[in-house]
């Protein structure tokens, strides 16, 4: 080979060192300079834009921050307010929400019960923790199982504790049965007798057994009724109940349309199109007027109740869609090499599919979340007292006829604040599960 | 030639002392036939795997080699005839296939790890769930195989944070975790550099060595060579030829299956 000229020849004799990428020129100007200042165009732009923001915040500032507190109706505030300021000057009437904070969270809920539902709260938060952060201690799960039974109780009240333990009871019922059953029953005859035994339990014994446990130890606390909730309380119950429920009934639908099995396959398509193609407004008028008609003369089925089944099914025919996505993103190796394995099908939805179908539908989920909670608003069509509902119900006393944005910008807030929370925290999540390039 | 940079046979003797081909049947396939559809893709295949046999299946792309292997545990449905695998016949039975799934290793071409477990999880997981077996025990095994395929260091890193060659070293590895008594291997090297193939192909070769039962759909003829004790040529779904791989490269008997060779050997 010598062809090959001497000055092409060449030998690498060291491998060179890493080094560190180079240095961004840094600094407050040059940010200035290529951002705002780039061209004439975008110096004139700056400026417009700052005399925008500057207009907006001399006439919002004031009006926030000198805002009145302290009044006990709008015209107790507009005296408050000439006494104090220029005749007829732009401030706020925040007077509104220190008079009524009580009805906007919790609605025409008894004033003397109001522990209740702040208990209940803290309940959920002490059990939503172990799920949201690996940091909580995993024995909090503990609460996480009782706390639907507990906070059901505590908002609701009614007979003794002894109700609702004997109904969670029932839910052991099924790893009793798999547990100690299979040499009794065989396979097949422990899947049916561990959906039986809990309903024959539920039906004939949690009733007798509720009973004799509430007149040994009676923990008792009086009924509220659901027409009484209201405010951020029931927005709260309505999207918490219906976030928890929709996801796995979401992901069962979204693994039914992927499903060979004929049935199962066309039933799930028909719900999802079914549910999703019709506007949630007509699903709760048929909820609260249709439902009435099919139901026995006499039957007494909670709105609220029927609310959030509405809002359950309605999220999680949205929920189906945005799972299947996450599934139809996975490459089909993933489940070959999971059957490839051995394992059966719910181990390999349960170990290898979902928790990868999950985690790329992390965005979709919560978006489907924060639509439902934002949703549960529009139950005051329907006659229950939610935040918007209430402030209708404000608005229509003497005291405060006529007041708008003061509640409505709170009700906003509030709600930003908790779906604000919930994007940060799929944020969070979405870093948390990442697996590459760490 | 290709084959020469990768052949790892002519680095390492083989030992043959424990390649030893038993009377009895691993996989029997009789009669068998698929279509996708109304496209004939496997034509009445018949074969007689014993215990201990090293076999390569080879043929142009679209010749239905990989959708064979993948018929013997199930992954792809036949429609006529029987497949035997250790003494079970396959059945459209959901346990049945399932225990067939575990007692037949299989390794892809893509590697098919599982991006979101570690390493040592993605080697634990089936036996742990598949098998009953007490994580503990699973952990150790894993290591076990990590270490025979000469990663145990990668063993809490995931598999995105691997090399290619290093992925394919786990997925066997996660294959034998589940101590089968057959191995399917289908392209395990066509989607790796040529530095890589050879740490895949000797883990492959050291796994011949202690007598696994292993069908291989590769192109790597010169595997084919020092490990196979049998050649199969396959082309429009069908068997077209096979023999030991002396004879088969040699002395190839079909028109077809020299002008096979001659292309793939051939400069």
């Amino acid at each position: 080979m010598t062809s090959i000229s001497a000055s092409h020849a060449f030998v690498r004799t060291e491998i060179l060192p890493e080094q560190a990428p180079p240095m961004a020129q840094a600094g407050v100007l040059k940010w200035l300079r290529e951002n705002l200042f780039s061209s004439w165009f975008n110096a004139i732009l700056t400026f417009i834009s700052l005399y925008v923001i500057y207009w907006i915040l001399s006439h919002v500032t004031g009006w926030v921050f000198f805002g009145i507190w302290d009044a006990g109706s709008l015209n107790e505030c507009r005296e408050f307010r000439d006494a104090r300021y220029d005749e007829g000057a732009r401030v706020a009437c925040w007077s509104v929400l220190t008079d009524r904070w009580h009805q906007l969270m919790f609605g025409f809920y008894p004033p003397e019960h109001y522990w209740r539902p702040i208990l209940a709260f803290a309940v959920f938060g002490g059990a939503i923790a172990p799920v949201l952060f690996d940091a909580v201690p995993r024995r909090m799960l503990y609460v996480t199982a009782a706390a639907p039974f507990l906070c059901y109780w505590l908002l609701w009240g009614g007979g003794t504790i002894w109700g609702p333990v004997a109904v969670a009871a029932g839910f052991a019922l099924p790893f009793l049965v798999a547990r100690f059953g299979e040499g009794v029953f065989g396979s097949l005859g422990v899947t049916v007798m561990a959906i039986i035994v809990p309903i024959l339990y539920w039906l004939f014994l949690a009733g007798p057994m509720a009973g004799a446990l509430g007149a040994v130890l009676p923990i008792r606390i009086t009924s509220i009724e659901s027409n009484d909730f209201g405010g951020f309380m029931l927005a709260f119950i309505i999207g918490i109940t219906g976030i928890f429920l929709s996801l796995p009934l979401g992901i069962l639908l979204a693994l039914g349309r992927q499903s060979d099995l004929f049935i199962i396959n066309k039933f799930s398509i028909l719900f999802i199109e079914v549910i999703r193609g019709v506007p949630l407004i007509v699903w709760l008028f048929t909820a609260s007027i249709l439902l009435n008609y099919f139901l026995p003369p006499g039957t007494n089925f909670d709105l609220m109740l029927r609310v959030i089944i509405m809002v359950t099914l309605f999220a999680a025919a949205y929920m189906a869609e945005v799972v299947r996505g996450g599934l139809a993103a996975l490459p089909r190796g993933q489940y070959e090499g999971a059957d490839s394995l051995g394992l059966d099908y719910w181990q390999s939805m349960r170990l290898i599919i979902l928790p990868q179908a999950l985690k790329i539908s992390i965005p979709g989920i919560v978006n489907t979340f924060i639509a439902l909670f934002k949703d549960t608003t529009l139950v005051v069509f329907i006659g229950l007292f939610d935040p918007i509902g209430l402030s209708n119900a404000i608005r229509a006393t003497t005291d405060w006829n006529g007041i708008y944005w003061e509640l409505f910008i709170f009700i906003g807030l509030c709600f930003f604040v908790c779906c604000f929370s919930m994007s940060k925290y799929s944020q969070y999540l979405e870093r948390k599960l990442r697996r590459d390039h760490r | 030639m290709a084959e020469a940079t990768t052949n790892p046979a002519e680095e390492r003797t083989i030992d043959r002392s424990q390649m030893t081909v038993s009377d009895e049947v691993a996989i029997a396939i009789r009669g068998m036939n698929k279509w996708y559809g109304t496209f004939h893709v496997l034509r009445d295949i018949n074969l007689t795997v014993n215990r201990g046999e090293r076999i390569v299946v080879c043929g142009p792309s679209g010749s239905g080699k990989s959708t064979l292997i993948r018929c013997i545990n199930a992954l792809e449905e036949h429609q006529q005839g029987s497949i035997t695998v250790d003494g079970t016949l396959l059945s459209n039975d959901l346990k049945n296939i399932d225990k067939i799934r575990s007692e037949v290793g299989m390794v892809f071409q893509h590697f098919n790890l599982f991006p979101h477990l570690s390493i040592l999880e993605n080697c634990t997981l089936a036996p742990i769930w598949v098998r009953k077996i007490p994580r503990k025990e699973a952990e150790e095994t894993a290591m076990y195989f990590l270490e025979k395929v000469k990663i145990p260091e990668q063993a809490l890193k995931y598999p995105g944070q691997l090399s290619g060659g290093q992925q394919q070293r786990v997925a066997i590895a996660r294959s034998l975790c589940m101590r089968p008594r057959i191995m399917l291997f289908d392209e395990p090297t066509s989607a790796l550099d040529p530095e890589m193939i050879k740490e895949v192909l000797d883990t492959m070769i050291q796994l011949a060595e202690e007598g696994m039962t292993m069908i291989c759909v590769t192109h790597e003829m010169g595997f084919a060579r020092q490990v196979a004790n049998r050649v199969i040529f396959m082309d429009q779904g069908q068997v077209v030829e096979q023999n030991e791989p002396e004879a088969f490269f040699n002395a190839p008997r079909s028109d077809r299956t020299k002008l096979f060779l001659s292309q793939i050997l051939g400069h």
